[in-house]
């Protein structure tokens, strides 16, 4: 069979058209082949003869008539045990690798294996012959860090198998044949611990979709508390820049009670990344006793990269995501940000001369955002085991409008939403979820009513402090005045976290159930009685400062217990302090 | 051999069409008229027709005029020769200098591989309180400086070049008027730093196409500097003139516009630029400072906004002060905790209770009557504005610090502060 081939006709941006004789897959990878360089790009249109192809590289030096090279493969990536741990670009290159190779600047047209193909994994069969299996079936396992990685049956067979051969517990490299499987007509398939699925269509090779319950902890006071996301659900967190959304997803990476983090870099700065890829390898999960880097895979496309690889890449994300949950792992998925992703879309249906939606962007945009989101979910697998996908996506509206096309379409497709005041921001109050606009349809750990009583408080607190505005302090009673306070205490020392200081950056379960029944029960809810208001204003400035230093105690221990005195000292000092109940 | 066209089959804009083979996306075309000659680039390939822009605009521009293809994509001279010199927007010599034939790089080249950088950790000191206390520059990061026309950024930004700890300085003028670049070539003249500097100067009245160059000349500069060892300090003024040029020239290719007449690709452009400032590990650095102008101190102008989401933070600079509110620098956490211990606790602090003075303040433009609080937070506000604010103030960090304890004291009791005790105890003025 010859090779499919094609010639340039024209060029414009990242685009190019091209004229083939033969038949075409929509989405297929092809190359253009500019000198010893191979471009790749991927099929986005095809219009008689002619398919419009988007490059993933920069265009500069493409000639009209230059040869293009179809793959008659959709874009896909390689699954198999060594994808932990690695930071590959939107198209699943590794950059470490590329580095090596080719120093401070990324290349034109180099590909390179996204699995260290000579790396030897110890194998462990928990198959024999004769044992019928089928797409997603477990063949054995290998050791993948602090993970038992398994190897499974690839997804895209579509029947069922019998194991004709297994190979026995010993050492192989990813491509060595692991198993023979035979199918129902005797056709015969080899099957190694790598293979290909492609990023844009869901891996489903399990028993059913589960309703997301189980609170995942991101140890994010304000979230678990307050606005929870759970296991196999999906929370998005639009906010304007300089609000803390890479700050917070960075929070969430390291500190969240999951086996598996992906991280995606879409079309953000660079530096972000670095730090991430710098520091997390050097950073002891308390969970596992291991490095973070070892539960992390990173995918980074940023934004002075190629913009068609920028869209790819949430894809490459989302498909890592889902082949690591088909072990029954938890995972996580960070998109930072979405936004760039629908530009990426935007710049393409642009070019495709599309007619274009509100803010020029495509008409498909919504049901792309749904497709992508859907992605996430809990599912019970064919052996009975659960693994989840939870989808965190950042949205960055221009202007830090919220009606704004993305926005409104991430909002219609996930359960809970974080959204980050510039307000809040600019008055140094981190995380800047605000607490008026956010919501969660998921369930805390915490109680509900004791939940919904803060909240009440934080709402009556707002609404007193806009009255002030208007009838100033002398206008406002001094129980009104109790009640801001209280809102504002509840928001310094429960809402605020130090994402910088080692303690109070995160906080398990265990100290934010104790540590808000304290606040709730002695403090919420009591009646305080105070001569005036300078003196109420007083005793809930000395009471901020106490809980503050609290925060930065780690969890039992004596300076915790001695500062938690100081506090009990200072509540039972009140003296006409009553329950409210 | 170079193919040469005689015939240009349309001239619309800046953009003109020959009908030629073998013509390479973005490469370089001389267009020789009765005027002289001009630069072009292949912006568009269809068949076997090239579109081209014209660097110094189409005017004058005959059908019959020769096009000739030069076989490269835009290139720049560089040398160390460089340093006290001045070029415009398609490199040729604006100080009456040689002009550079030597050592051609070419410009807008690859993008840095996100795994060979490294986390930035030198702080650039400025003497500038509100920049070095409370918003402390990095090397190798990016910060614009958001402000209206009138605002004194032309000043902030040669009192930057001419204080910051760095090698060498190269100012991208993009759109400014004459005068601008004549007071910026004579306060780095005054000040010592013109030996030190590179200018690519496009002005007002320089074909816009041109200073569509002027980033990507500087930043190809910057980089060969920086890869031999150079911390570099790159300056723009400024990207809003940048912006404009590309949604003219966008317009005129009949884009569909994405957001009040700006590309959809506006976020990308800006960001190919921005994402240059780079810490080479065992190299140099590039650090970019560059002014935007808000149209109607609008932050959410598209110019801005997509601005903000690419840099590490801004400068905001609002009456004649760089205002602590909107202003941030993403990177100050990777250098302040290694200055002063009480570094970031001030930084916080005191911008917590400058947050409440503005309440206050507020309060009292509309009546009320002020509470003891309050009256402490006036005069807070007031200190804090004069010994901090004030872009007079020229001193180091340190001495800063001091101050900033001192004004807290002179106003408020400790507990009053909301700083952790042991941090009171050790600085608190006694």
């Amino acid at each position: 069979m010859g090779k499919n081939l094609g010639k340039i006709i024209s060029i414009t941006g990242n685009m190019i058209a091209v004229v083939v004789e033969k038949h075409i897959i929509q989405n297929e990878v092809a190359y253009v082949l500019m000198g010893d360089k191979r471009l790749k790009s991927e099929v986005i249109k095809i219009q008689g003869n002619i398919a419009y192809l988007q490059v993933f590289e920069y265009t500069k030096g493409i000639k009209v008539n230059d040869t293009v090279e179809f793959s008659g493969k959709m874009l896909s990536v390689q699954l198999g045990p060594g994808l932990l741990a690695q930071i590959y670009d939107g198209l699943q290159n590794p950059l470490p690798k590329l580095a090596q190779e080719f120093g401070f600047f990324l290349p034109v047209g180099a590909e390179r294996d996204a699995i260290a193909l000579k790396k030897k994994w110890k194998f462990k069969p928990s198959v024999k012959k004769g044992d019928r299996v089928s797409a997603g079936s477990v063949l054995g396992h290998v050791p993948e860090g602090i993970f038992k990685h398994k190897i499974m049956v690839p997804f895209y067979l579509k029947d069922e198998y019998v194991i004709k051969d297994i190979a026995g517990e010993h050492d192989y490299t990813v491509d060595h044949t692991i198993a023979r499987l035979k199918g129902k007509k005797g056709d015969i398939i080899d099957v190694s611990m790598v293979f290909e699925w492609p990023v844009k269509i869901p891996i489903e090779a399990y028993k059913e979709k589960l309703p997301p319950k189980e609170t995942l902890i991101t140890r994010v006071r304000v979230i678990d508390t307050f606005f929870p996301v759970a296991k196999g659900g999906t929370y998005c967190i639009p906010g304007p820049f300089g609000a803390g959304k890479t700050v917070l997803q960075q929070l969430t990476s390291r500190y969240a009670e999951v086996d598996i983090v992906i991280i995606t870099a879409c079309g953000e700065r660079a530096g972000e990344v670095v730090e991430t890829l710098r520091e997390f390898p050097h950073i002891v999960d308390p969970r596992t006793g291991k490095s973070l880097m070892q539960r992390t895979v990173i995918i980074c496309n940023t934004s002075s990269m190629p913009v068609a690889a920028r869209e790819s890449s949430v894809y490459t994300g989302a498909t890592i995501a889902e082949y690591y949950r088909q072990m029954g792992l938890d995972v996580l998925l960070l998109a930072d940000s979405t936004s760039r992703w629908a530009q990426a879309m935007r710049e393409i249906s642009g070019r495709l001369e599309e007619i274009p939606g509100e803010e020029a962007y495509p008409a498909y945009l919504e049901s792309r955002i749904a497709q992508f989101y859907e992605r996430a979910g809990a599912v019970r697998l064919h052996d009975g085991e659960i693994g989840t996908l939870t989808i965190g996506g950042t949205v960055s509206p221009a202007g830090g409008n919220f009606e704004e096309p993305v926005t409104q379409s991430t909002l219609k497709v996930v359960s809970a939403f974080h959204g980050l005041s510039r307000d809040r921001a600019n008055a140094r109050k981190f995380p800047s979820i605000d607490p008026h606009e956010s919501w969660s349809k998921y369930k805390s750990f915490i109680k509900d009513d004791s939940v919904n009583f803060a909240k009440s408080i934080l709402s009556k607190g707002n609404g007193i402090r806009q009255m002030m505005k208007v009838v100033g302090e002398e206008g406002t009673s001094t129980e009104d005045f109790v009640i801001y306070l209280k809102s504002e205490f509840l928001d310094a020392v429960y809402f605020q976290q130090n994402g910088f200081d080692p303690v109070d950056a995160s906080t398990d379960a265990k100290r934010q159930e104790y540590v808000f029944s304290k606040i709730v029960k002695n403090i919420l809810q009591k009646e305080f009685s105070f001569s005036d208001k300078e003196n109420a204003r007083h005793f809930f400035y000395n009471l901020r400062q106490f809980f503050i230093d609290w925060n930065y105690k780690r969890w039992n221990t004596k300076e915790f217990s001695k500062q938690e005195d100081k506090i009990n000292k200072l509540l039972a000092g009140n003296s006409h302090a009553k329950s409210m109940h | 051999m170079r193919k040469v066209c005689t015939r240009i089959l349309s001239i619309v804009g800046n953009v003109l069409t020959v009908r030629a083979e073998e013509v390479a996306y973005e490469e370089l075309a001389q267009v020789s008229t009765s005027m002289g000659t001009s630069l072009a680039q292949v912006i568009r390939l269809d068949k076997d027709i090239v579109y081209l822009q014209a660097f110094q605009g189409a005017r004058g521009i005959s059908t019959g005029d020769e096009v000739t293809f030069l076989g490269h994509p835009m290139r720049v001279g560089f040398s160390s020769d460089l340093l006290g010199r001045i070029f415009n927007g398609s490199g040729i010599p604006r100080d009456g200098g040689p002009p550079l034939t030597e050592n051609l790089i070419e410009i807008a080249g690859p993008a840095v591989n996100p795994a060979k950088r490294i986390i930035p950790s030198h702080m650039i000191r400025t003497n500038i309180p509100m920049i070095d206390v409370f918003n402390s520059l990095v090397e190798s990061q990016k910060l614009p400086i958001f402000s209206v026309s009138g605002e004194p950024y032309d000043e902030l930004l040669v009192r930057i070049a001419l204080q910051a700890e760095v090698d060498m300085i190269i100012l991208g003028g993009i759109g400014i008027k004459y005068d601008q670049y004549m007071y910026f070539r004579d306060a780095l003249e005054e000040g010592g730093s013109l030996s030190r500097s590179i200018f690519f100067i496009h002005t007002a009245s320089d074909p816009i196409v041109e200073g569509l160059m002027v980033p990507d000349m500087c930043l190809a500069v910057a980089e060969k500097f920086a890869l031999g060892g150079k911390r570099v300090l790159v300056l723009f003024n400024n990207m809003t003139n940048f912006s404009d040029a590309l949604k003219e020239i966008a317009i005129t290719m009949e884009q569909v516009p994405s957001n009040r007449g700006y590309p959809g690709d506006l976020y990308s452009q800006l960001a190919a630029r921005y994402e240059k400032a780079v810490d080479f590990e065992g190299a140099g650095s590039i650090t970019i400072l560059a002014v935007t102008t808000m149209p109607g101190d609008d932050i959410t102008h598209p110019v801005p906004d997509n601005t903000g989401y690419i840099t590490e933070g801004q400068f905001y600079l609002r009456n004649g002060r760089i205002e602590p509110f909107g202003s941030l620098s993403r990177l100050k956490q990777l250098v302040n905790k290694k200055t002063r211990e009480d570094h970031r606790s001030i930084m916080d602090g005191m911008l917590q209770l400058y947050a409440q003075y503005r309440e206050a303040e507020e309060k009292r433009t509309m009546g009320f009557r002020m509470s003891e609080w309050d009256k402490k937070l006036l005069k807070y506000g007031k200190l804090f504005e004069d010994n901090m604010m004030d872009l007079k103030v020229n001193i180091p960090l340190e001495e800063a610090l001091d101050n900033g304890w001192r004004i807290m004291a002179d106003c408020f009791s400790p507990e009053e502060s909301n700083f952790r005790t042991e941090l009171i105890e050790k600085f608190w003025p006694r």
